[in-house]
C-alpha cells in the first residue's frame, strides 16, 4: 500500500466473490474472451497446415485428436457457448434492455439494474454452456 | 433523587438490550513513516443499532486517540465515512455491527482511493471526475431571462433522475468498481451515473458535450456492466442503470 | 477513430460472427466430427466459393472483435501514453498479422496451391 495508490490491481478484479453473480460473469467473459483469442490464434495456425498437403495435414491433425485434444476442444466449445450468451446479455444491458427504470428509491435500495432478468440471462449462459460441452463430449469421444 | 433513580434504572442491564462485544480489527497506515499496513485489534462493546461508525469513535475515545477517520453527519447523508467493513465498502455510520453476523469486524480504507492515514482516503480524484462531466444544468438562457418564473418539469420528467440525484458522493461506487481497481484514468461509475443525471434532465440542454466527454478511452466504454457499483450504493442511486441508460444515447438506442 | 465508433464495430463484429460461426461449427457435424476434418473434406470445403466468402468473414470478424477485447483489457491494466498508444498500435498490427495469415492459408488453399 502506497500514498499515491491504494487499487486492489488484478486481485481485485479477479476475487469476484464479495458482489454476487454479475461479477463472476464480469470474469468469466474475460476469462473465455482471452481464452477464444489464444485459441482463434492457435486454430488459424492449426488450419494453415493444409498447405503442407496431406502428410502435413494428417501429421497435425493426429497431434489435435488426442483426448487432451478433445477435451481441450470441449473447453473451447464451452468457453464460446458462456462468452456468446452473456455478451448477447451485456449488450442488451449496454442498450438499457432489462436494466429497470429510474424510480425513486426505497430502503432497502435494491438495485433494478441488477434484477432477476440479468441474472437468469448469466445462469443460462453458464447451463447452455455446459449442455454445448456434454454435447461437444458425445460427439467427439461418442465416435 | 428521583431524577439519580432514573439515570441508574436507565443505565441498569436490560436483558432486551444486553451487550455483546465483536473484535473491531482497524487498518492503521501512515503513508509517510510506513510500508506497509498493519491491523490493531480491539474488543468493543456494541448493542443492536451499534454503528460501525460508532464502534470506531469508541475506540478513538477509550483505547487508541490517533485512529484517523473521517465523518460528519452520522446519517448516510454527507458521504464522508465510506470505507472497507468486512472486504465490502460501506458507510460506517449507516453499517450497525448486528447486521453484519460476524464477531470479527474488519475495517480498511476504501480501495481505489490514496490513503491519507488509516480509515481516512483522499477524494480530489473522485471530486475532478465529478467536476469534469458538469454537474449543473446547461443551457443558453437561464430563469431571469425567460418568460416563465422557473423551468417547469412534469412529475414524469422529474422521475427520469431523481433518483441520481440521490448521489451524497460517497465513492463507494468507485472503490467497488472492478475497472476501477486497475484503470486509474477511468471516469469512474459515481461521475457516470451524474452525468446522466444532467442528461435525463429535461431542462438540461448539454448531452451532447457531456457525451462528448465521457466517449473516450477510459470513459463510459471501460464499464462492463457488473454492477458492483450499484450493489454497494447506500443511498440506491443504482449508477449501472444510469450508465447503461447513458451508453443508449452514444448507441443510438435512445435521443 | 471515436471510442463509440470501435465499440459499435466491437458488437457488430460479435453479432455477425455468432451466425456465421455457428453454420462453421455445424459443417463439421454434417459429416461426422472426424469425417469432416479429414483431408478431402476440408480441401473440399477450402474450394467452395461461398464457403470461402464464409470463413474469410468469420476471419476478419473474430480478429477486429479479439484483438479489440484485448486492447480493452490491456487499457484497463495499465495507463500512460506510451503504454496505450503501444497497445492500440500493437493490437491492430496482431489484427492485420493474422488476417494476412489466415487469407493466405484460404486464398492459397483455394486456388489449389496446397
Amino acid at each position: 500500500m502506497t500514498q499515491d495508490d491504494n487499487k486492489e490491481g488484478i486481485k481485485g478484479m479477479a476475487n469476484p466473490g464479495r458482489y454476487g453473480i454479475e461479477r463472476i460473469a464480469y470474469l468469466l467473459m474475460r476469462l473465455t474472451g482471452l481464452g477464444l483469442l489464444g485459441y482463434f490464434i492457435a486454430h488459424v495456425y492449426e488450419t494453415s497446415n493444409i498447405l503442407r498437403g496431406r502428410m502435413g495435414w494428417d501429421e497435425f491433425l493426429a497431434m489435435t485428436q488426442t483426448t487432451e485434444g478433445h477435451l481441450f476442444l470441449v473447453l473451447v466449445i464451452g468457453m464460446c457457448v458462456f462468452h456468446t450468451g452473456n455478451g448477447i446479455r451485456i449488450m442488451l444491458g449496454h442498450g438499457g434492455v432489462g436494466v429497470g427504470k429510474p424510480a425513486r428509491p426505497d430502503y432497502p435500495y435494491d438495485p433494478a439494474s441488477q434484477n432477476y432478468r440479468h441474472k437468469i440471462g448469466i445462469y443460462s449462459s453458464i447451463v447452455l454452456a455446459a449442455v454445448a460441452m456434454m454435447y461437444g463430449m458425445a460427439v467427439m469421444f461418442g465416435e | 433523587m428521583a431524577q439519580v433513580s432514573s439515570i441508574a434504572e436507565e443505565q441498569a442491564p436490560n436483558p432486551l438490550s444486553a451487550s455483546k462485544s465483536v473484535l473491531l480489527r482497524i487498518s492503521r497506515f501512515n503513508p509517510e513513516t510506513d510500508e506497509s499496513n498493519k491491523f490493531m485489534e480491539f474488543s468493543v462493546p456494541y448493542q443492536k443499532w451499534t454503528t460501525v461508525l460508532e464502534a470506531i469513535l469508541d475506540v478513538k475515545k477509550h483505547f487508541d486517540h490517533s485512529v484517523a477517520v473521517r465523518y460528519s453527519c452520522r446519517q448516510a447523508t454527507c458521504g464522508s465515512c465510506g470505507m472497507l467493513i468486512n472486504g465490502k465498502p460501506r458507510l460506517a455510520c449507516f453499517t450497525k455491527i448486528s447486521e453484519l453476523n460476524s464477531d470479527v469486524v474488519t475495517v480498511e480504507p476504501m480501495n481505489n482511493f490514496p490513503v491519507i492515514r488509516d480509515l481516512a482516503v483522499r477524494f480530489e480524484r473522485l471530486f475532478d471526475t465529478h467536476h469534469k462531466i458538469k454537474p449543473f444544468l446547461i443551457r443558453d438562457d437561464t430563469e431571469l431571462e425567460s418568460n416563465e418564473k422557473e423551468f417547469l418539469q412534469s412529475p414524469e420528467e422529474l422521475e427520469n433522475f431523481i433518483q441520481f440525484a440521490n448521489c451524497i458522493k460517497c465513492g463507494l461506487c468507485n472503490s467497488a468498481c472492478p475497472t476501477m481497481t486497475t484503470d486509474s484514468s477511468f471516469v469512474g461509475p459515481q461521475a457516470l451515473a451524474q452525468a446522466y443525471r444532467y442528461v435525463a434532465d429535461s431542462r438540461d440542454k448539454g448531452k451532447d458535450s457531456r457525451l462528448d466527454i465521457i466517449d473516450e478511452s477510459h470513459g463510459i466504454w471501460r464499464c462492463h456492466f457488473a454492477g458492483s457499483c450499484s450493489q454497494v450504493c447506500p443511498k440506491g442511486v443504482d449508477p449501472a442503470m444510469g450508465i447503461q441508460f447513458l451508453r443508449g444515447y452514444l448507441l443510438g438506442f435512445r435521443s | 477513430m471515436k471510442e463509440s465508433t470501435i465499440m459499435k464495430i466491437h458488437y457488430g463484429t460479435a453479432l455477425a460472427s455468432v451466425g456465421l460461426v455457428a453454420v462453421h461449427i455445424l459443417m463439421r457435424l454434417t459429416t461426422g466430427f472426424s469425417d469432416s476434418l479429414s483431408y478431402e473434406n476440408v480441401l473440399a470445403n477450402y474450394q467452395s466459393i461461398p464457403y470461402v466468402v464464409m470463413l474469410e468473414l468469420i476471419l476478419i470478424l473474430l480478429a477486429v472483435h479479439g484483438f479489440n477485447g484485448l486492447r480493452v483489457i490491456l487499457l484497463e491494466l495499465k495507463q500512460g501514453r506510451v503504454y496505450e498508444k503501444a497497445v492500440s498500435y500493437g493490437c491492430v498490427v496482431g489484427m492485420i498479422a493474422l488476417i494476412g495469415y489466415g487469407s493466405r492459408t484460404i486464398i492459397m488453399t483455394n486456388m489449389g496451391m496446397s
